[in-house]
């Protein structure tokens, strides 16, 4: 059976490690999604119960066009609040709608991530041997930890690039380049080659340029289409950008990180509140430490942890004196209520500057 | 050598409002006209008829500026030099006209806001989300279904000695609780008076949920002329409720205020109001995406698109 064409939903630019990954450790062909574009989340949403939240959604929409390309393997990976129950609705919908296909999650089979990994993938490849598992493994995660490094670089400074997509066109290069690495020290060459190149982009940044920090649901923040390339907006508007939630988070840090966040909000949270909730208020408090300007909250409606964390951080900003604007996305919010919303709130925050052009 | 003044245009869901200033910030003209669903149409009817009050003798418009929903078609068909947001507009111009002002209730058409102010800077600001409960168009509408004229609705609410009590979550519940009092028989002024009790309270529920509302509270947008909305707020907030003359014109008058730091060297012509300005909606098929693109032409000829989300929309 060489026929197996393995597909998975798409989250931001983590198309390339991932695809890395599967391809490397299988030896099936792996399909990407076709482009996400509003007939993604129309088709998603056509089949999803309203009640769902919109990561839901997209992902289905996803699903529903790589099966309509010829996948007839998905992985998805499973998560932390109702996300790790969605597996099983998606599936039942899909195959409700006749499609033929595997579905696998890929942190579901076992407590441990690790682990689960492997088990899921020893279905697709049963010759899979621990050491190439792991070897793999780890160069994938070094290769999201050098994304989500640079990442965090560009949002800081994409706002004032001289020339304007000078970022977007390293960054495409970066990606193509990641996704023939050969092995560590190949990727490790690539990463300070391009971190090179990116430190090397014309800049011009004032030195008190406005800093806004964005938390929030994780799809939401992850994924650009889900939350109107709320980031984007904001860098055109001349503001530094930092959001925390990332793969590297996700996978690695936020086991090791959880006392500390909650220590560090001891006044507000005595525990956490499912998914990263709890995270993003210590997170929220960390940006206002750092003396960011204004914080953002954003969430798919619906989604039940972040709504536990408003309330919060409403407190703490009230605490703090530091403005918060929450925004919540569905599939009918009008781009340009959310574009009004974030000139006002960027207006604010000069105007709170008291410079006020 | 004539003197300065700035025009300002909010276009809004249900009015279209304009205002002329002077260099000190006097209103020189002023208009209000309903939107009608028609962004371009009402924007030549306001432009008409200030044409008509405005001496242009005395005075040059030497800049423009333009807020509302539908603030960047405007500012097209007018030139405008500044396109800002509504927000923004009614905090500056609440400020220039109470520099003490704390808190600023603004309950339109479509959306409420509520802008906290300190020491003249805005500190914090909330917009209503995903519902249109608690606005004017709400309002409107109940009043069309008691036939009442919208503009007795507050001076009949005020007759009311015993409120019904309505639910405030949602329009559609709080309508079909409307509908049930009325039919149990409870007299009209005390559905009307629960309306606007139901309006005040969706607004302190939804729209300004966890905010501290400190006096001077000013309100102001086209609900603030419903003088028993008045009423209940101050009812409820225990505290005396500002409502300016000029509260529904607020936007307008915010944004000229704001045009005046981009003045252009241009005197600005009421020629736009015999122009004929039309859009037209495609969907770009250049990706899968299907962008809907909107094109507007001035006399058949292009004057910009939006809508896209990348350049392949441009062609």
């Amino acid at each position: 059976m060489n026929d197996k064409v393995i597909s998975f939903p798409i989250l931001a630019d983590y198309n390339t490690p991932i695809k890395f990954m599967i391809e490397k450790m299988t030896n099936y062909e792996v399909r990407l999604s076709p482009k996400m574009t509003k007939n993604t989340l129309e088709i998603g949403s056509k089949y999803s119960p309203d009640y769902a939240c919109l990561p839901f959604k997209y992902t289905l929409g996803n699903y529903i066009e790589t099966l309509e390309n010829g996948a007839n393997v998905i992985m998805q990976a499973g998560g932390g609040c109702r996300f790790g129950y969605y597996f099983e609705l998606q599936k039942q919908i899909l195959s409700d709608l006749g499609y033929n296909f595997e579905f696998y999650s890929l942190t579901e089979s076992d407590v441990n991530g690790i682990s689960s990994i492997y088990k899921t993938l020893k279905n697709l490849n049963p010759n899979i041997k621990r050491v190439r598992y792991l070897y793999y493994l780890l160069l994938t995660f070094l290769m999201i930890y050098y994304m989500d490094k640079l990442d965090m670089y560009i949002r800081k400074n994409v706002g004032f690039e001289i020339n304007k997509g000078s970022f977007d066109r390293v960054k495409k290069s970066m990606l193509t380049k990641f996704s023939k690495t050969r092995g560590f020290l190949d990727l490790i060459k690539t990463y300070y080659y391009y971190r090179k190149k990116f430190k090397n982009i014309a800049l011009d940044k004032p030195k008190n340029c406005l800093k806004v920090g964005i938390v929030g649901e994780l799809y939401t923040s992850m994924e650009p289409h889900s939350s109107y390339f709320i980031e984007r907006e904001l860098a055109n508007m001349n503001v530094e950008v930092t959001r925390y939630t990332n793969v590297t988070f996700l996978l690695i840090t936020k086991r090791f990180k959880e006392k500390y966040y909650l220590r560090k909000i001891k006044k507000y949270c005595k525990f956490t509140m499912g998914a990263d909730a709890m995270d993003n208020v210590a997170r929220a408090k960390i940006l206002i430490k750092k003396g960011y300007d204004g914080i953002i909250h954003i969430k798919p409606f619906g989604c039940v942890p972040e709504i536990g964390a408003m309330k919060v951080l409403e407190n703490l900003c009230d605490d703090e004196k530091i403005p918060i604007m929450f925004l919540t996305f569905d599939t009918n919010t009008s781009e340009l209520g959310i574009k009004t919303r974030l000139e006002a709130f960027h207006d604010m925050l000069l105007m709170r500057r008291g410079n006020e052009k | 050598m004539k003197n300065n003044a700035y025009l300002g245009v909010d276009i809004g869901s249900i009015s279209t409002k304009g205002v002329i200033i002077d260099d000190s910030n006097n209103i020189i003209a002023c208009e209000y006209i309903k939107t009608q669903g028609n962004p371009i149409s009402a924007v030549k009817q306001l432009i008409k008829s200030l044409e008509s009050k405005f001496d242009s003798n005395l005075y040059k418009i030497v800049s423009i500026g333009t807020t509302g929903s539908a603030r960047k078609l405007a500012g097209k068909m007018l030139g405008a030099t500044t396109i800002k947001n509504e927000i923004t507009a009614h905090a500056i111009a609440t400020i220039s006209i109470h520099p003490d002002v704390r808190t600023i209730i603004e309950i339109g058409g479509q959306d409420s806001k509520i802008i906290l102010v300190d020491k003249k800077i805005v500190t914090d600001y909330a917009m209503n989300t995903l519902c249109a409960a608690g606005t004017g168009a709400f309002l409107t509408n109940q009043a069309k279904r008691l036939d009442i004229d919208i503009n007795d609705f507050g001076s009949i609410a005020l007759m009311s000695k015993n409120p019904v009590k309505l639910a405030a979550r949602c329009s559609v519940f709080a309508e079909s609780d409307l509908v049930h009092k009325a039919q149990l028989g409870y007299k009209k002024e005390d559905i009307v008076s629960g309306l606007c009790k139901s309006i005040v309270n969706n607004y302190l529920n939804n729209v300004a949920k966890g905010k501290k509302i400190l006096s001077p509270v000013v309100f102001q947008g086209g609900v603030s002329k419903n003088i028993g909305v008045v009423k209940a707020f101050e009812d409820e907030l225990k505290t005396n409720v500002i409502v300016d003359d000029i509260g529904h014109l607020m936007g307008a008058y915010g944004i000229a205020i704001m045009s005046k730091k981009s003045v252009k060297d241009n005197d600005f012509s009421f020629r736009i109001s015999d122009a004929n300005f039309e859009t037209k909606v495609y969907d770009c098929s250049g990706c899968a995406n299907n962008c809907e693109v909107i094109r507007i032409y001035k006399d058949m000829k292009l004057m910009d698109s939006w809508g896209n989300k990348c350049e392949n929309g441009l062609k």
